[in-house]
C-alpha cells in the first residue's frame, strides 16, 4: 500500500518480518517498514481478531502493537529499526511466555 | 390518592436495577431512577466476583445469604441472558483464595472450617488445596513458588458486571418497568393519604412505594423518609491488564482473568472520604500481591488503573429496612450488589412485591448500628 521514497545513498539495514527477511533504513520506524509489506495488517485484535495496521504513528492508538525481538504488545510507531531486529505480527490475544 | 406507580425505585444500580427487573411485571407498574452521570456509582467499578466462600465470618445470616444468592446465579442468569438479550459472562467453575505459605493455609482452612460450623444444616462448599492438588487441578496457572496452596470456594464464579447491569436494566426495561435517566432525587414527599410525590428539581412523579437504593446517595434520601444508612464510602482501586490468552481458568479474589482476556488485579481498601484519586502506591501494592501469584504477569502492559468508592456499612454488611414512620417507603443497601443480584431480583423483589422482607433480612436493620440497641 505505501512505498517509501527513494533516499539517495541511504544505507540499507536488514530485519524479519515473521521469519522473512525485510529491508529498512536507519531511523525509520518498525511502524514504518510494517506499513508498506504486501500484507498491510500488522496484527489481529484480541477478542474479534479483526485485521489492524498502524494509524496516528505517534504513539497513541496502540493499533500498531507488534512483537518486537521477543518482547509482546510494542508500540512499534515508537521504535526505530535496528540490524538484525526480528518482528513478528501479533495475532489475536497476547500469549505470555511461562 | 392516585398514583402515577406502584412502586418507584430510586436508583439504577446494581441493587436498584435487580430489584426494579425483580419487581417488573405486567400487573405492577414500576419507575426506576438513575441519578446523574457524575453521582458516584459503585457498579462502574465492580469487579464481578460472585462470591460466597468465606463470606459473613462471624455471622451465620450473612453467611447464608451469600450462599442462597450464589445458588440462585444459574437460573437467574438464564433468565436474564434471555430477557436481557444479551450474554453476561457468568462462569461457575469456582473461585480461589490464594495461600502465601503453610501457616497461613493452616490458618485458613482453620477458618473455612469455623465458617462452615455456623451453618452445620448447609453443604461444605470449599475446599482446602495444597500446592500439588492446585496444579493437579488447574495445570495451566503458572503459579509463584511462594503460593503455598488456595481454598477453593466451589459455589463462586465471576461475571461481567458491566454486562450484568445492562442485562437487568433493558431486561427491566422490556418487562414493561420505566427507567429514567439523569433523574437525581431531590425530595420525596409523602402524600396526604398515602404514597410518595419523588421529585427531580422540577419534575415530580408519585408511587404508591418507594425503594431507596441509591448507593452512597441514601445517605440524603433516607431521612426524608424515616430510614437511616450509616454509610460512608470506601476507596478501592484496581488495575487491569491487556488481553492475554488464559492464564487463570477460574477467578481468585483479588484477581481474575474477564472472559475477554484483560486480568483485574484488585484491591484496595482506603478511606480517603469521596477522593476518587489513584495512588501508585496502591498500584505498586496490587501488582506486587498478584506478581507472587502469577509472576508472568510482569511481562504484561496495565492499560487502567481506576478507583471507585464501595457501599459501606459500619460492619460491612447490607442494610435493608423498611420505614416505620413513612409506611411504604424501604431502603436495601449493600456492597456485595453482584453477587447478591440474583438474590435482589429474585426472593427480595418477591417479598417487597407482597409489602414484606424476607423475614431472614430482620437482622440487617440499620437499628443494630444503634449504641442503645447493641448495649
Amino acid at each position: 500500500m505505501f512505498k517509501k521514497l527513494p533516499e539517495p545513498g541511504a544505507a540499507t539495514l536488514s530485519l524479519y518480518l515473521d521469519g522473512q527477511p525485510v529491508e529498512a533504513e536507519p531511523g525509520e520506524t518498525v511502524a514504518a517498514v510494517l506499513l508498506r509489506q504486501p500484507t498491510l495488517a500488522s496484527r489481529t485484535t484480541p477478542v474479534n481478531e479483526s485485521p489492524r495496521a498502524p494509524f496516528c504513528m505517534m504513539g497513541v492508538c496502540f493499533d500498531c502493537l507488534a512483537i518486537v525481538d521477543g518482547v509482546a504488545s510494542v508500540q512499534s510507531c515508537l521504535v526505530t529499526v535496528q540490524e538484525g531486529m526480528r518482528i513478528e505480527r501479533q495475532l489475536g490475544r497476547r500469549r505470555l511466555a511461562s | 390518592m392516585a398514583t402515577d406507580y406502584d412502586v418507584i425505585v430510586i436508583g439504577a444500580g446494581m441493587v436498584g436495577a435487580a430489584v426494579a427487573y425483580g419487581l417488573s411485571g405486567p400487573t405492577r407498574r414500576v419507575l426506576m431512577l438513575d441519578g446523574a452521570d457524575t453521582d458516584h456509582r459503585a457498579a462502574k467499578a465492580n469487579f464481578g466476583l460472585v462470591w460466597a466462600h468465606g463470606k459473613g465470618f462471624g455471622h451465620p445470616d450473612y453467611h447464608r445469604l451469600s450462599i442462597q444468592a450464589a445458588q440462585a446465579w444459574p437460573d437467574f442468569v438464564q433468565q436474564l441472558e434471555a430477557e436481557g438479550g444479551m450474554g453476561v459472562s457468568y462462569e461457575r467453575n469456582g473461585g480461589l483464595h490464594f495461600c502465601m505459605s503453610d501457616a497461613e493455609l493452616a490458618t485458613r482452612a482453620a477458618r473455612m472450617d469455623a465458617w462452615h460450623g455456623q451453618t452445620p444444616d448447609l453443604a461444605t462448599s470449599t475446599l482446602v488445596l495444597d500446592r500439588g492438588e492446585l496444579r493437579r487441578r488447574f495445570p495451566s496457572m503458572a503459579l509463584g513458588k511462594d503460593v503455598a496452596g488456595a481454598t477453593l470456594g466451589t459455589l463462586d464464579g465471576h461475571v461481567n458486571p458491566l454486562r450484568l447491569l445492562a442485562a437487568m436494566q433493558t431486561a427491566f426495561v422490556r418487562r414493561g418497568g420505566e427507567l429514567r435517566n439523569n433523574h437525581a432525587v431531590s425530595a420525596i414527599n409523602a402524600l396526604p393519604g398515602g404514597g410518595f410525590e419523588v421529585a427531580s428539581g422540577e419534575r415530580k412523579v408519585r408511587g404508591a412505594r418507594v425503594l431507596i437504593a441509591a448507593g452512597l446517595g441514601a445517605a440524603a434520601l433516607g431521612p426524608m423518609v424515616g430510614l437511616e444508612s450509616h454509610l460512608h464510602p470506601q476507596k478501592g482501586q484496581l488495575l487491569v491488564t491487556e488481553r492475554l490468552a488464559p492464564v487463570m481458568p477460574v477467578p481468585a479474589s483479588g484477581l481474575r482473568q474477564t472472559a475477554e482476556g484483560t486480568v483485574m488485579i484488585g484491591v484496595t481498601h482506603e478511606d480517603a472520604g469521596y477522593d476518587l484519586a489513584t495512588t501508585t502506591e496502591g498500584a505498586v501494592r496490587m501488582a506486587r500481591k498478584a506478581l507472587r501469584i502469577l509472576p508472568a504477569l510482569a511481562q504484561v502492559k496495565l492499560v487502567r488503573q481506576w478507583a471507585c468508592l464501595r457501599v459501606m456499612t459500619p460492619d460491612g454488611y447490607p442494610v435493608y429496612a423498611r420505614s416505620v414512620t413513612h409506611p411504604g417507603a424501604s431502603i436495601a443497601l449493600c456492597h456485595s450488589g453482584v453477587t447478591l443480584a440474583a438474590f435482589h431480583a429474585g426472593d427480595f423483589a418477591k417479598a417487597f412485591a407482597a409489602d414484606a422482607l424476607p423475614p431472614a433480612l430482620n437482622i440487617f436493620h440499620y437499628e443494630r448500628f444503634h449504641v442503645q440497641k447493641a448495649a
